[in-house]
């Protein structure tokens, strides 16, 4: 009966973009496989209902903008060693290329990609990993295995965390520290309910989707497990794509 | 804001269509022209120009740039 080889037991695991969608769930999740979970986000508010919502104890939650570089060297001095890392915040905006402007191509990179790549680099450098770590950052299939109207910032900001993840994979190999992203489709989130687009939009949207649905932030969370787990000791430099079959 | 103004700014998302074809009762979604990226390229104009966020839905509700107009306006 206790046979698991996805559990994720007394494994002490950060994650951030915490206090909502794919990151709420995936702390919730990972607390139910076994996991002691540090979970990290802006908003205290949302950040205490996931807080209320993880099972077992030991668990520690940290308010911090990672953008704000005294906010990322307290998150580091904060935490304990880690067997998991999940760079999940992330931020979207949709602008045609003729809108493209200095201010929202720099924020989107920078918490997108540049946070993603200074937590990683910090945590090394602090050795803050465990043997066997896992590090696991949620990219898209946006940019990476497909592109849409209007999301070129977007687009560039994960490619670029995709790439960052497979040039990190080879590079941490040696120390036994793995690294993966999972690639979502459109995922019910608030991240995608910004009113961009109209129900008309979404309905001819979800027909492209082979499932015919978008897909819930639970779904993403069970790959994040996975390669979090030592069901994927095998497993890096892979980018997971979980998206109902769009880009087939 | 002035409705002129507007419908300038309005026609500068198209490529195609003549200014002409730009009055306060121009049914916009009708224009040969007229595609997902437009309406994007719109709503963008319209955070750039009026710092104002429509959502794909007041497109929707839009028929003429006039209705479009009093809702950027309502906006405000
Ligand atoms: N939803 C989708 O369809 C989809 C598809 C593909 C990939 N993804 C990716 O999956 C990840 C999670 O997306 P989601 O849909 O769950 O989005 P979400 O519901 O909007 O959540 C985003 C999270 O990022 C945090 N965050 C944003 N800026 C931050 C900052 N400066 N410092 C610290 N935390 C920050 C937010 O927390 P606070 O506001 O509390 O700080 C929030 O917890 C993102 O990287 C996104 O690009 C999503």
């Amino acid at each position: 009966m206790s046979y698991n080889p996805f559990s994720l037991d007394g494994k002490i695991t950060l994650i951030t973009g915490a206090s909502s969608g794919i990151g709420q769930a995936t702390a919730i999740e990972c607390s139910k496989m076994g996991a002691k979970v540090i979970i990290t986000a802006r908003n205290e508010e949302r950040l205490n209902e996931t807080f209320a919502q993880l099972e077992g104890d030991g668990h520690q939650k940290i308010i911090a903008d990672l953008t704000i570089p005294e906010d990322l060297d307290r998150l580091i001095e904060s935490i304990p060693q880690l067997d998991g890392l999940v760079n999940n915040a992330g931020v979207i905006k949709t602008l045609p290329l003729k809108f493209i402007n200095e201010h929202d191509l720099i924020n989107i990179l920078n918490i997108n990609t540049f946070t993603p790549v200074f937590l990683t680099q910090r945590c090394i450098k602090k050795k803050k990993f465990s043997k066997k770590a896992s590090i696991v950052f949620s990219s898209s299939v946006g940019g990476v295995y497909k592109v849409s109207l209007g999301n070129s910032m977007y687009e560039m900001s994960k490619n670029a965390i995709d790439a960052f993840m497979r040039s990190a994979a080879l590079e941490l190999a040696h120390n036994g520290i793995r690294c993966n992203s999972v690639n979502p489709g459109m995922i019910e989130t608030p991240l995608i309910h910004r009113g961009t687009y109209s129900e008309e939009d979404r309905r001819k949207d979800i027909e492209k989707y082979p499932l015919k649905k978008y897909g819930q932030p639970q779904e993403v969370a069970f790959g994040i497990i996975y390669l979090l787990s030592d069901a994927s000791a095998w497993v890096t430099g892979t980018s997971l794509k979980i998206d109902g079959g769009v880009t087939l | 804001m002035e409705l002129q103004e507007f419908i300038e700014k309005f026609a500068a998302q198209f490529d195609e269509t003549d200014a002409s074809a730009f009055t306060p009762e121009t049914e916009f979604k009708a224009l040969d022209e007229w595609s997902s990226l437009t309406a994007l390229s719109i709503i963008s104009m319209v955070d750039e120009e009026y710092e104002v966020l429509l959502k794909g839905n007041d497109i929707v509700n839009a028929e003429t740039i006039d209705d479009l107009y009093q809702i950027v306006k309502s906006k405000r």
